[in-house]
């Protein structure tokens, strides 16, 4: 059991890092960007690439994958996402949008990089194992970061001037901006930081599972259920959903192997049920 | 008069003159050539792109190389190669709209598709159509009476499993044997025949009914409970290429010291980065290109497949046969090339020297054991074992 849950904590340390960013700019914006989980492959694939393939030091592909997605975030807000926002009044203009660029980065991933597995050198060598528990070291210091990045990123949106900006415009648009919160910048810096977040944990995870071109559709799917589960658009909501699908992913991997897959089916069962109790999930409204 | 100047001037233009004549030469016997369109539908996108991509390659890398050499002499007509291609995204659906397209183009000779339900839904078009289609999926019905348009491209799981654990229980004294597939129709059915064969052979099945989502990233909470099992021998049924080396690292990290293997076709460069020295060992079923076996002529195809899109798929040293089957047999019987009636008598009969081995084996179809009639290439049945970023061959057999 000891390590039934160690794996079910490492697993939600690296989902809520996943969900961090979806739900950033879903609070930001009001924007479900279906890419996020095309982002997360970019980043890994920059990793990959720089780490991998060109031999730099790993904190350097690390910054390549952040800070290459920030850009692209960035000008993805800029130049697509706010031009919508700005000419439609239909929500749904922004989840076309998200679903197109999702579709135009599977496309250009596999351009780029095609269709094989890649996968780099492990960052730290060697397994721990003791009290019960088999987890290798590569694992415990992505578990980590993970944490790390989590906590900082948490205190970053309460304490800083650009958090407290954008809580602000999570809360209510319209009042932030009449307090003088100039929304644009700031929805451009939350996007940024949102994909930012997408690329580092993609950089961070392809040194434990690697990258392929076709995995960003289901990484998205995952996120959203994260994001379901703690409630859109907060923060706590994000990890608190990661930690609980890890763990609920490995329990049940483990108590209901003998019925074939039946653990996403119980999951998704379980969301149902818990949706149409609370369909604003567990934390509710946004920043709260 | 004559200087050297002149001279050296009168030789380059010559020399470009002549270059010219010799290239209108044989852009004009190109154009002289007849087209023959060969089709593929199959998966080039999403997590399965490289079961596809692998075949797609395969053959635009052999068919630019037989068209630069003048191209493919049928009958009284030589034909330049057109592969047209169809990414039908592993949906059933879309493989249909593929096959249709096919039938549009009046294609009758199509390669793929590469999973079990797109193979399936893809027949009533093939036959209404006269298309012969050669799919790398596994279900027998395909391929037995009353089907007869589709034609295995590789090595089945029911063919190559009970070989690889029989040859694994007297050779690595295999008593115990544990099954994980993915939670999709080719995995979960190789699976089953996988069970029925090492049952067969009277190895202790420990674990069978382990399965997992097929975007599945970490597999830790998957094999842990497997692990603990201590089977001798892991199974990864159907695993696709970017699984494997996943599968394989978690398994090792977890403590799992056995064996470990699958009947699906495998990349060793695949292996090498996402698993490293733990994939040492493992056994999967390939094709043509170990050292040992490939020819002059494989090793030329790796060149040039490698020259044309940068990098090798090991996966392709199965893939490079289905062309050179649809190729050799119309050569064979210049008739079928419009009419697959005819492509069907030349199959009972038809043999032809395989240029990627060495030695003296011969391309002909097989499958009259498994399905009763010859719908399947004889390609050869090479089990590798992964050593340090290559394969080596563990042993070879055969099909019938």
């Amino acid at each position: 059991m000891e390590q039934v849950i160690a794996n079910g904590l490492y697993l939600g340390a690296q989902y809520a890092l996943i969900a961090l960013g979806l739900t950033l700019i879903f609070a930001l914006m009001n924007v479900l960007n279906f890419a996020h989980g095309q982002m997360y492959v970019l980043g890994g694939f920059i990793t990959y690439t720089v780490y991998g393939q060109l031999g730099l030091p790993f904190v350097v592909a690390l910054l390549a994958s952040g800070v290459t997605l920030a850009i692209i975030g960035a000008l993805m807000e800029k130049f697509l996402f706010r031009t919508v926002i700005r000419r439609s009044h239909r929500e749904e203009s922004t989840m076309l949008l998200a679903a197109a660029t999702a579709f135009f980065f599977d496309a250009v991933i596999l351009l780029l990089f095609g269709e094989k597995q890649r996968g780099v050198p492990k960052i730290v060598k060697g397994v721990f194992n003791d009290v019960g528990i088999i987890m290798p070291y590569d694992r415990i210091v992505v578990g980590a970061l993970a944490i790390v990045f989590i906590a900082a990123f948490v205190l970053y949106m309460q304490y800083s001037r650009v958090g407290r900006a954008m809580r602000a415009l999570a809360q209510d648009r319209v009042a932030a901006q009449l307090m003088g919160v100039r929304v644009d910048r700031y929805s451009m810096i939350g996007f940024a930081m949102g994909a930012m977040l997408a690329g580092v944990v993609g950089g961070l995870l392809v040194t434990i599972t690697g990258v392929n071109s076709g995995i960003g559709g289901p990484i998205s799917i995952k996120a959203f259920l994260m994001v379901m589960i703690g409630g859109a658009g907060v923060v706590g909501g994000a990890i608190a959903g990661g930690f609980i699908l890890g763990m609920m992913e490995s329990v049940g991997l483990t108590v209901l192997r003998e019925y074939g897959d039946v653990t996403y089916l119980v999951i998704f069962a379980a969301l149902m049920v818990f949706l149409s109790i609370r369909p604003n999930g567990l934390m509710g409204k946004p920043w709260g | 008069m004559i200087n050297r100047r002149s001279t050296l001037k009168s030789m380059a233009l010559g020399a470009v003159s002549a270059l010219a004549i010799a290239a209108v030469g044989i852009s004009y016997a190109q154009a002289e050539n007849k087209e023959l369109k060969i089709g593929f539908v199959g998966v080039t996108s999403g997590p399965a792109a490289a079961w596809g991509t692998s075949n797609v390659r395969s053959m635009q890398t052999r068919a630019a190389w037989l068209n630069e050499t003048g191209g493919v002499k049928i009958g009284n007509d030589t034909y330049n190669i057109n592969i047209v291609t169809f990414d039908d995204q592993k949906d059933p659906k879309r493989a249909i709209a593929g096959m249709e397209k096919m039938a549009q183009e009046g294609i009758h000779y199509v390669v793929g598709p590469n999973v079990d339900d797109g193979a399936a839904a893809v027949r009533p078009v093939a036959e209404a159509n006269g298309i012969i289609y050669f799919p790398y999926a596994f279900p027998k019905a395909l391929y037995q009476k009353p089907a007869s348009n589709a034609v295995l491209g590789m090595i089945a799981n029911y063919q190559s499993g009970p070989a690889i654990y029989k040859y694994l229980k007297e050779n690595k004294g295999v008593k115990k044997i544990a099954f994980v597939a993915a939670n999709e129709s080719d995995p979960l059915s190789q699976r089953d025949s996988g069970v029925e064969a090492a049952k067969a052979l009277g190895l202790e099945i420990v674990a069978q009914n382990d399965t997992y989502q097929n975007d599945t990233r970490d597999f830790t909470p998957v094999l842990t409970p497997i692990v603990a099992l201590k089977p001798d021998l892991l199974v990864l049924s159907g695993v696709a290429p970017a699984n494997a080396p996943l599968l394989i690292r978690a398994a090792r990290e977890l403590g799992y010291e056995g064996l470990i293997s699958t009947e699906t076709a495998q990349d060793a460069k695949v292996l090498q980065e996402g698993a490293g020295e733990y994939a040492n060992g493992f056994i999967s079923v390939g094709g043509a290109s170990t050292p040992e076996i490939a020819s002059d002529e494989m090793k030329e195809f790796v060149a040039r497949y490698t020259k044309m899109f940068g990098e090798y798929n090991d996966e392709s040293n199965t893939k490079v046969y289905a062309l050179e089957y649809i190729l050799d047999t119309l050569k064979a019987n210049p008739a079928a090339i419009n009419d697959v009636a005819e492509f069907k008598k030349t199959m009972d009969t038809f043999s032809a020297p395989n240029p990627f081995l060495k030695g003296d084996a011969k391309l002909s179809y097989v499958g009259a054991t498994s399905f009763g009639q010859k719908r399947q290439l004889s390609v050869p049945m090479v089990v590798n074992e992964y050593k340090d970023g290559a394969f080596q061959t563990l042993f070879v057999g055969s099909v019938d």
